[in-house]
């Protein structure tokens, strides 16, 4: 009982600083490793090591699967919309240029965006991969 | 020697050909599901040091405009490796859901238990 | 203003429907999207073969980024008439997936089928279109992930084993693909199809290309089920729910001997791969043993659907056959023979489907006497079965006699003897299934049959009437096919 206090304890000092380490991979993927796949499974660690530290059910309540179920579809509509917002500026698909005032800041906007897209799914799938299979085997 | 002189730079290929090779012979000789899996991953991680040897250049940073960064080494490679990285993420997710459900209608994941004539034939 | 941004919406369309199903997730809803979206993709690839037989390759550069630095998707007279083929199948398998998919998956995963078969649409559609070596290999791992799942839905339990089969398989011949484009990426520097064939031209040093070629092969190989290869097929066919048998069986073979097309002749071209090295014979001895054992295989199986699969792996023995001899006549024979065996097949896995939803029987003991309860299905399947064999008037003798001629021409009279005898023993397996049906008294499945929908019937027989019309009036099939062989050969200018 008592290594089960300890581990309370310091995993909620954790929690907080992983989320946050990882929206800062998600912002400096242009600058150094990172990006949305990075952060997204940084992301769903987190919600992983809450679930193993204090069980399932408070899990559940905290990121309820429906929520999670939407957020999959959510993230791939955000980057397939990106691209066709490029359709009403009369370019090709996914082409960025036009989202900003001049180029640089519309490529800019344009994978800022498209990495949030990645974000939300990733992190959506890998902790509906965890819901799907953490409570098999257990009568 | 010398031919050894030539062939020890290069060993990072050696690598390469040794995951590769130690990868499908899991995948062949095993007979565990899971097992079979992790061959299958080791197999597709020799592929993603095959494409990002040649990329590196000695001294090389990564393409970024700024102060001190003047020799870049390829990026594109590590473009290709992050998105084969998440095909091979899902396909293992999707082999190791397969495995639990296949553990939960047959009660084993062993070949040669599957693979019983009384299973596969009816 | 659209007829500019097709390439990519045919891509992008199958993509949205997929996110919206997967939002939706309920049966019926779920199932309008998928309909409406797969409605719109033969629209849409028939324009674009009408825009590229006016004016020629239609290249559309992504993001507006310019090949080759960018990805481009090419529509060239090679991929059109087959971007045209699966969308059709798509729409058609999409309007007879109702009542099939209700029956055969639990409600609550209906809503996830439809979202995993437009995924698989996509996909394929995306290998079709994209001229980028390693986006071809993303867009064969999203299809191939799909098809996996799709695989996975099918009522008895040893669909999963099956899937799991595929996947291993499916998987290792997708990770050597990634190999060899890994190596040209190496020897070339770029990814873009036409860009690495400009660029081999130079290159000294031929052995990672060959190499290269090597892998490219066995991996693609492994996709298309070419013998020995063709091991995951038969359970894969057999324990698939019946509206993704039919899916996949027409399309999912098909794309990847596009891609193998596309490399031999495009990438790589076609001195290199056939006068240089030994692909000819190598290519030949794998596709006469495939339509032989295969064939004889089928004739011993006890399940319908696995016959029908085996007689697959035969089928695509006649278009590596084709392919193999590699002269006009010869790659007009195998695309033609795609084309063609997409239809039958259909076909017959819809008409499979039909009889599985109305006795739940698919042994074939059980089938007895269905001809006399089922005959609308029956026909179907007897008319799609003589394609099969190639009797003068269906699809099938089209393409034979495509494939005869160009054995002929080049003299291997023995060649043109042994694709006669392997269509004969098609003869037995279908005339097997024929006898079963029609001269037996109907078994206890096969009377207390239920009522057909009446789509799934009216698809059956759209796709066996094509069977017929196609071989009556082969011009437009067999011209495509051969406009396509002519590109193919040509090389690039």
């Amino acid at each position: 009982m008592k290594l089960d206090v300890i581990l309370r304890v310091s995993v909620k000092f954790f929690l907080p600083f992983m989320l946050l380490f990882a929206l800062y991979v998600q912002f400096h993927g242009d600058f150094g490793p990172g990006g949305g796949f990075q952060a997204g499974v940084i992301a769903a660690a987190t919600i992983v090591l809450y679930a193993i530290i204090f069980g399932l059910a408070p899990t559940i309540r905290l990121v309820p699967p429906i929520v999670v179920e939407t957020m999959i579809p959510l993230g791939v509509l955000i980057f397939l919309g990106v691209g066709f917002l490029s359709f009403l500026t009369g370019d090709n698909y996914l082409n960025y240029s036009h989202l900003a005032h001049d180029q640089i800041h519309g490529q800019e906007l344009g994978v800022l965006l498209v990495e949030l897209g990645v974000l939300i799914t990733v992190s959506g799938t890998m902790v509906a991969i965890f819901y799907a299979l953490a409570d098999r085997g257990r009568s | 020697m010398s031919t050894l002189a030539e062939l020890m730079p290069l060993y990072n290929y050696w690598i390469t050909i040794f995951l590769m090779i130690s990868g499908l012979y899991i995948v062949v000789a095993r007979g565990n599901m899971v097992k079979k899996l992790v061959g299958l991953s080791l197999f597709q991680t020799s592929v993603y040091l095959l494409y990002l040897s040649p990329g590196k250049i000695l001294g090389g940073t990564p393409p970024i405009l700024a102060k001190g960064f003047e020799i870049y080494s390829a990026p594109l490679p590590h473009v290709l490796i992050l998105t084969a990285i998440v095909v091979g993420i899902a396909t293992l997710a999707l082999g190791l859901a397969l495995t639990v459900r296949i553990n939960e209608a047959f009660g084993s994941i062993e070949e040669d238990e599957l693979f019983k004539p009384e299973i596969t034939h009816d | 203003m659209i007829e500019s941004h097709l390439p990519a919406l045919l891509v992008v369309v199958p993509l949205l429907a997929a996110v919206f199903t997967a939002l939706i997730r309920q049966g019926l809803a779920s199932y309008l999207v998928a309909f409406i979206a797969c409605w719109s993709l033969p629209v849409m690839s028939i324009a674009l073969l009408g825009q590229e037989l006016n004016q020629g390759t239609i290249s559309y550069a992504l993001g507006d980024w310019a090949p080759p630095i960018g990805i481009e998707y090419r529509i060239d007279s090679v991929n059109a008439p087959f971007l045209v083929l699966v969308s059709f199948m798509a729409a058609l398998v999409a309007t007879y997936a109702r009542s099939s998919v209700t029956s055969e998956i639990e409600s609550s995963r209906q809503g996830w089928f439809y979202t995993v078969y437009l995924l698989c649409v996509g996909g394929l559609l995306g290998v079709l279109i994209t001229g980028d070596a390693f986006n071809a290999f993303v867009f064969l791992e999203i299809s191939s992930l799909a098809t996996y799942v799709l695989i996975a839905l099918g009522k008895d339990r040893r669909a999963l084993l099956a899937a799991y089969q595929y996947l291993i398989l499916g998987t290792i011949g997708a990770t050597l693909y990634v190999v060899g484009v890994g190596l040209i990426f190496a020897m070339t520097g770029s990814l873009n199809m036409v860009d690495i064939n400009a660029h081999l031209a130079g290159i000294e040093t031929l052995r990672p290309v060959l190499a290269a070629l090597a892998f490219i092969t066995v991996g693609i190989s492994l996709k298309l089920a070419l013998f020995p290869l063709h091991v995951w097929l038969p359970n894969a066919y057999a324990f698939a729910p019946s509206v993704a048998t039919a899916f996949l069986a027409s399309t999912a073979t098909k794309v990847a001997v596009y891609l193998l097309l596309r490399y031999f002749f495009t990438v790589f071209g076609a001195d290199l791969v056939f006068e240089q090295q030994p692909i000819t014979p190598i290519l030949l001895v794998f596709s006469v043993a495939a339509m032989f054992i295969a064939s004889i295989v089928a004739v011993f199986q006890a399940d319908i659907k696995r016959m029908l699969a085996y007689s697959s792996v035969a089928q695509i023995g006649y278009i590596t056959l084709g392919i193999a001899i590699a002269t006009q006549t010869g790659l007009a024979g195998a695309l033609v023979h795609l084309l063609n065996h997409a239809l039958i097949k259909g076909t017959l896995f819809l008409a499979v489907g039909c009889i599985v939803l109305q006795t739940g029987a698919f042994k074939v003991k059980n089938l007895a006497g269905i001809g006399r309860t089922m005959p609308l299905t029956m026909a179907a399947f007897v008319v799609a079965g003589l394609g099969l064999i190639g009797v003068p008037g269906t699809v099938g003798f089209v393409s034979k006699w495509f494939l005869i001629t160009a054995a002929l021409e080049q003299g291997w009279w023995w060649l043109a003897l042994m694709i006669v005898t392997s269509s004969l023993i098609a003869v037995v397996y279908v005339g097997r299934i024929v006898e079963i049906a029609w001269f037996r008294e109907p078994s206890k499945e096969v009377s207390a049959g239920g009522r057909l929908p009446i789509e799934m019937l009216g698809v059956t027989w759209v796709m066996a009437a094509a069977t017929i019309y196609f071989g009556l009036d082969a011009e437009f099939t067999a011209g495509l096919a051969s406009r396509a062989a002519e590109t193919l050969l040509a090389g690039i200018k």
